[in-house]
């Protein structure tokens, strides 16, 4: 999704000025069971970038982020520009552009929820996780928490995500209880 | 059976019939509640005459627009020797709106069925359901019913024995609210980046991979299968109102309300009942004050207007406002109407795909101004200078996204002005002080 100059907390701040390294060596992805995963996906599609989506959340699920390196080597299975797929996952808000917590936490914060309370819930997190800010990082890799548009759980204020597991109806109070639930 | 409530005795549960029951998942479960009957009687029949059925019962889009679903149907002309493809729009997103999600949690047969009824009667051969990607738990249920009904036969090359092929495959969004716009979905689905499509050439001519293609949301597919069983004139005649408004539809209810969750009822049903009696009104000692009725993208209801409403496309558009997506959200007196406006606003500057300048500028632009105001620190001519933005943002681009973000700043400078202007006098948000107090 667009850069929007300052209207928001500053995501991925922390990551931005550590330099990761990019275009050291990757280790492909596409081996195995996921290569034989994606080439299933590809007789779902009559071209071959129809793929980029699905390849892209493969690719994430195997590294916690999406690296260059995976970039590059979707751009080659997929005959695309490795810049034409970083402009993809650029657009999309849910593929991580750096490597985040090993528990990322996403907070709906959308007015529905925003009525019923959101903003604390998603403090309490900060509170709780160490991380003190949206979008840092906890200084033991753990957590990250974000803010998140609209989850589409509105009835079940306040929906949250950690990773792939969506909780509704989080109070601050259940906060500390969910934590302790994650390793 | 209603989720999370029992159903209301003036519900209309026909969507919504099995949510809550985990065996309506399972494809047993779903043959013994009467399951894929529509689908192997529709294979049977000529795409026309399904298509006939659909127009004729009076099916309107459940996504938002409210078109004839059956005149769609019918821009997909047979034997033009293209595939064709349906495209089924479960990329809800549009805030207040969460019943596409429980369609597909607890019913993902019903969709199914849904699916491949529609794509035999448009002559695809190939549906893709395009699933937002945080809906992690209904990607899951939908992905394990897809298998199933591979299993069973009752999808791929001879779907039901009948000789017919039919593919139905689950594609998972990565996290963008414009993706729920049809040809925004297409782009995406294509492996591109989800910016809206100009329009001509419309999805019928030239769609997904650059074939005709339909794209039908989650409700109005799973709806088809029991028009198809029960006939058109049994959804004709599920109306209160408005002979234009046909059929069961369900409204998500969340915010301020006393019980939220989804209500199904038959269009034109009176909706000073529905929020009062079967949402259980306002929590204890507070009063409504403001209703979306139809997802964030709509004008904002006074208490007055939405008393006066009843619940169908025509009703909600003669009380000034829009059904939408049935996403309805209630702001109850503890709200600030600034704050909210700004804060909605603020979400379309976050969505906005930044193709049209209006709409990436604006929305921008709207959303530091409303808070600005919300803070304290706004002037009169901020008023002005958003209706002048506001007036830019609509019309103008290539989709809407644009034209509802200026939507709620129009409602609320029309409606609510006192609340605009007492921030700027007071130099502070007179709500604020007054619940603190």
């Amino acid at each position: 999704m667009k850069e929007e100059g300052g209207l928001h907390a500053p995501a991925h701040a922390s990551h931005g000025s550590k330099g990761h390294a990019h275009g050291g060596t990757h280790t492909p992805v596409f081996t195995g069971d996921r290569r034989r995963q994606l080439d299933e996906l590809l007789t779902r599609y009559p071209n071959k970038m129809a793929a980029l989506l699905p390849a892209l959340w493969i690719a994430q699920e195997a590294e916690g982020w999406v690296s260059e390196g995976s970039m590059e080597e979707i751009a080659g299975l997929l005959e695309l520009t490795p810049a034409y797929v970083k402009g993809v996952v650029t657009f999309y808000t849910m593929y991580h552009q750096h490597p985040v917590g090993r528990h990322f936490i996403q907070v709906c914060t959308t007015s529905p929820c925003g009525v019923c309370g959101a903003e604390d819930v998603a403090k309490a997190f900060l509170k709780h996780t160490g991380c003190g800010e949206l979008g840092v990082t906890s200084a033991d890799g753990k957590y990250t928490v974000i803010e998140v548009e609209c989850l589409g759980a509105c009835g079940f204020a306040t929906p949250i995500m950690i990773n792939d597991d969506f909780i509704e109806s989080v109070t601050p109070e259940r906060v500390p209880e969910i934590l302790g639930t994650l390793k | 059976m209603g989720y999370p409530h029992k159903s209301h005795p003036r519900e209309t549960p026909v969507l919504s019939r099995h949510f809550g029951d985990p065996e309506a998942r399972t494809l047993a479960g779903w043959r013994q509640r009467g399951g894929y009957r529509a689908l192997e009687q529709a294979l049977g029949m000529a795409p026309a005459d399904i298509v006939n059925v659909v127009k004729e019962s009076g099916l309107r889009g459940r996504g938002g627009a409210g078109f004839p679903t059956g005149m769609k149907w019918s821009f997909m002309k047979p034997g033009d020797g293209k595939p064709h493809y349906l495209c089924c729009n479960a990329d809800e997103s549009e805030p207040g709106t969460f019943k596409d999600r429980e369609i597909m949690r607890w019913t993902p047969h019903a969709l199914i069925e849904g699916c491949a009824l529609g794509a035999h009667a448009i002559g695809a051969e190939t549906a893709y359901i395009y699933i937002r990607g945080e809906f992690t738990e209904p990607i899951k249920v939908m992905e394990a019913a897809v298998q199933e009904a591979y299993r069973d036969g009752i999808l791929g090359k001879n779907a039901m024995g009948t000789g017919k092929r039919v593919d139905v495959h689950v594609h998972r969004g990565a996290g963008a609210y414009i993706c729920g716009e049809e040809t925004a979905l297409m782009n995406s689905l294509e492996g591109r980046r989800g910016n809206p499509r100009i329009k001509p050439p419309f999805p019928a001519v030239a769609g997904l991979f650059g074939q005709p293609t339909t794209i039908n949301n989650v409700e109005t597919l799973a709806a088809v299968p029991h028009i198809l069983t029960n006939g058109a004139q049994w959804y004709k005649d599920m109306c209160l109102s408005s002979p234009k408004s046909t059929g069961s539809k369900l409204f998500s209810v969340c915010g301020n309300i006393r019980k939220p969750g989804n209500y199904e009822v038959t269009m034109g049903f009176p909706f000073k009942e529905f929020l009062y009696d079967l949402c259980g009104g306002p929590l204890p000692g507070r009063k409504f004050k403001a209703i979306i009725p139809g997802g964030s993208s709509v004008p904002i209801q006074t208490l007055e207007e939405a008393e006066a409403t009843l619940m169908d496309y025509e009703g909600f558009v003669a009380q000034g406002t829009m059904l939408g997506s049935g996403g309805v959200i209630v702001f109850d007196d503890s709200q600030c109407m600034v704050k909210q406006i700004a804060r909605l606003a603020r979400f379309y500057a976050h969505e906005s795909c930044a193709q049209c300048t209006q709409c990436r500028e604006g929305t921008a632009w709207t959303t530091r101004i409303l808070e600005r105001i919300e803070h304290g620190d706004g002037t009169m001519e901020d008023l002005d200078t958003l209706l002048e933005i506001g007036e830019n943002m609509t019309g103008k681009t290539i989709c809407v996204l644009s034209d509802s973000c200026a939507t709620p700043v129009f409602s609320g400078l029309k409606k609510w002005r006192h609340e605009f202007e007492a921030h700027i006098k007071q130099k502070r948000c007179p709500m604020r002080t007054a619940v603190a107090a």
